[in-house]
């Protein structure tokens, strides 16, 4: 899932400070499962925010509102009626949220309080790590279930680099070698021979802004859609 | 002066000045930088060497604004931001200054996606716009981006590209804003075709004071047929040919193209020469080094100045 962090008090309040009518828009989806931006983290910042601003005559209102995910239109009509009420939109959700929230409302100023910092995993409660840089193109198959691309500080194919030792990376010993690891796992299950040869340039399908339609949905979009999607 | 270069002193002394431009060759081949450069000698006051062009693989640019060097040509050293980060960058600009280059054009860089490697992974650690801030660092502070000093800061001459014909048209001179307040020298313009276009937003430099700051090279390439404005109006990016300039060279018989590709170049060089704000103009004979003499001769710009009565 998608890894957030609320962020600094501070940067939020600086964001909103002069705006009188905020709804803070949370998402149930995974902003939520990592403890960044659901509902109780809406109602938490919102106390905060509001007695930052106690002192203001008069003080703002702040108020939240949990949509399932931001991240898609269903769920986002639920605003449709309520946003005129307020004069900005803060979005706990990932950076896709934020974007999807603006642009369903394009009149509204709308103001990001999480910092989206990557595709993770819960380790446990509070514990998360980052494991996927979305690259577009797996290797995880020939790596043994090691990404060299999220977990390899330098992104190489065919580790591990000299500055592996012990077991962990040079630029960190508390970070374990992406490669070794991928080595001691491929010895153990007897694929080593899937690295034994040079992994060649690849392609970095990731250039460019990803989007795409599903071949068997094709059909349902016509090709105005997609433009007016696009805009 | 800041860097001492011979286009910085033309430029402060109020001359018109004529830059050139010299695209690398796609192999370790120095008889090709030297047979177009030796057509630009004498020509123009700097040539811009420029940096893998389009996102396919040339030879360095550092290393050809060496040979440029060498062939009596001052190089205005392109470098993009697509294939170097900071490190990479500020190394290269400590090794040009130190082997003779003195004028940089800073550029973000035409996407790999249009090039010949189009799936290699970009960098753009930084953008053209900081790009210019730190050369400007580089030479002003003395120190790198990071704030450390440098023993001995390389100083250049600090070059941007300006597109007036870019989206949206009313940004456009913010964003020449922004170049100058990041500290651009001298700015070099998208190919100017528009000129109602160019007119406006030169205006609107002048209104707003940026011809003051700032010395802008007027950019221009000559048509050479019909099928290369055609191909500039439907293919270029960011580049604005108007009918009428595709239906003056449709208009006269096809041997004949070329020339009125020069004398319509010659015209608009004319006009620039009178143009308030406009300090010079930016030649790009793209693969056409060889007809530069004519064109300078034509748009009567010769003789150039000697860098030796300069000083």
């Amino acid at each position: 899932m998608i890894i957030a962090k609320i962020k600094p008090l501070e940067e939020v309040q600086a964001m909103i400070k002069d705006f009188k009518r905020i709804l803070n828009v949370g998402c149930a989806g995974c902003t939520a499962i990592c403890l960044a931006g659901g509902q109780k983290e809406v109602e938490t910042l919102n106390t905060k925010l509001a007695l930052s601003f106690k002192e203001d005559v008069p003080p703002p209102l702040i108020e939240g509102f949990t949509v399932e995910r931001q991240c898609e239109v269903q769920f986002l009509t639920a605003l449709d009626t309520m946003v005129e009420d307020y004069d900005a939109l803060l979005s706990m959700a990932c950076g896709a949220g934020v974007q999807f929230l603006a642009e369903r409302f394009p009149d509204m100023k709308v103001f990001p309080a999480v910092n989206t910092t990557f595709v993770g995993v819960n380790r446990d409660i509070g514990w998360y790590e980052e494991r996927c840089q979305c690259c577009g193109e797996c290797v995880l198959g020939i790596t043994g279930g090691i990404c060299p691309v999220t977990m390899c500080a330098k992104v190489l194919f065919n580790g591990p680099c000299g500055g592996s030792q012990d077991g962990h990376c040079e630029v960190d010993k508390n970070i374990p070698c992406a490669w070794v690891n991928i080595y001691k796992r491929l010895t153990a299950q007897g694929r080593l021979e899937q690295i034994l040869n040079v992994f060649p340039a690849r392609d970095w399908k990731n250039q460019t802004q990803g989007t795409f339609v599903l071949e068997e949905y094709q059909g349902r979009y016509s090709h105005k859609d997609k433009e007016e999607s696009q805009k | 002066m800041k860097s001492g270069s011979n286009l910085e002193k033309i430029l402060t002394k109020g001359i018109f000045a004529v830059t050139g431009e010299l695209g690398p060759p796609r192999g370790a081949d120095l008889d090709a930088i030297r047979e177009k450069g030796k057509h630009l000698v004498g020509m123009v006051d700097s040539v811009n060497i420029t940096d893998n062009q389009t996102a396919v693989v040339r030879m360095a640019s550092w290393a050809a604004s060496l040979i440029a060097i060498q062939e009596r040509l001052e190089p205005n050293y392109q470098m993009v931001c697509r294939d170097r980060n900071r490190i990479a960058m500020q190394s290269d600009i400590l090794g040009a200054y130190t082997l003779g280059i003195r004028n940089m054009l800073c550029l973000s860089g035409d996407h790999q996606i249009f090039g010949d490697h189009p799936y290699s992974k970009k960098v753009f650690d930084i953008d053209s716009m900081q790009l210019i801030s730190m050369v400007k660092k580089m030479r002003d502070d003395g120190s790198f981006l990071n704030g450390q000093e440098i023993t001995k800061p390389p100083r250049m001459f600090i070059g941007a590209a300006a597109n007036p014909f870019g989206d949206p048209h009313e940004f456009r001179v913010f964003r020449l804003a922004k170049k100058i307040a990041a500290g651009a020298d001298f700015i070099q313009t998208q190919c100017i075709y528009n000129m109602n276009r160019f007119r406006e937003w030169m205006k609107q430099a002048n209104d707003m004071g940026l011809t003051e700051k700032v010395y802008i090279l007027a950019g221009v390439t000559p048509m050479k047929s019909l099928g290369m404005a055609r191909y500039m109006q439907k293919n270029v990016p960011g580049m604005d040919v108007p009918e009428e300039v595709i239906k003056r060279i449709e208009g006269v018989d096809k041997k004949k193209q070329a020339s009125e590709g020069i004398k319509m170049c010659c015209e608009q060089i004319e006009e620039f020469k009178e143009m308030k704000g406009i300090a010079g103009v930016h030649l790009m004979a793209i693969e056409w080094e060889h007809r530069v003499p004519e064109i300078v001769e034509q748009a009567k710009l010769l003789p150039r100045p000697n860098p030796k009565d300069l000083e």
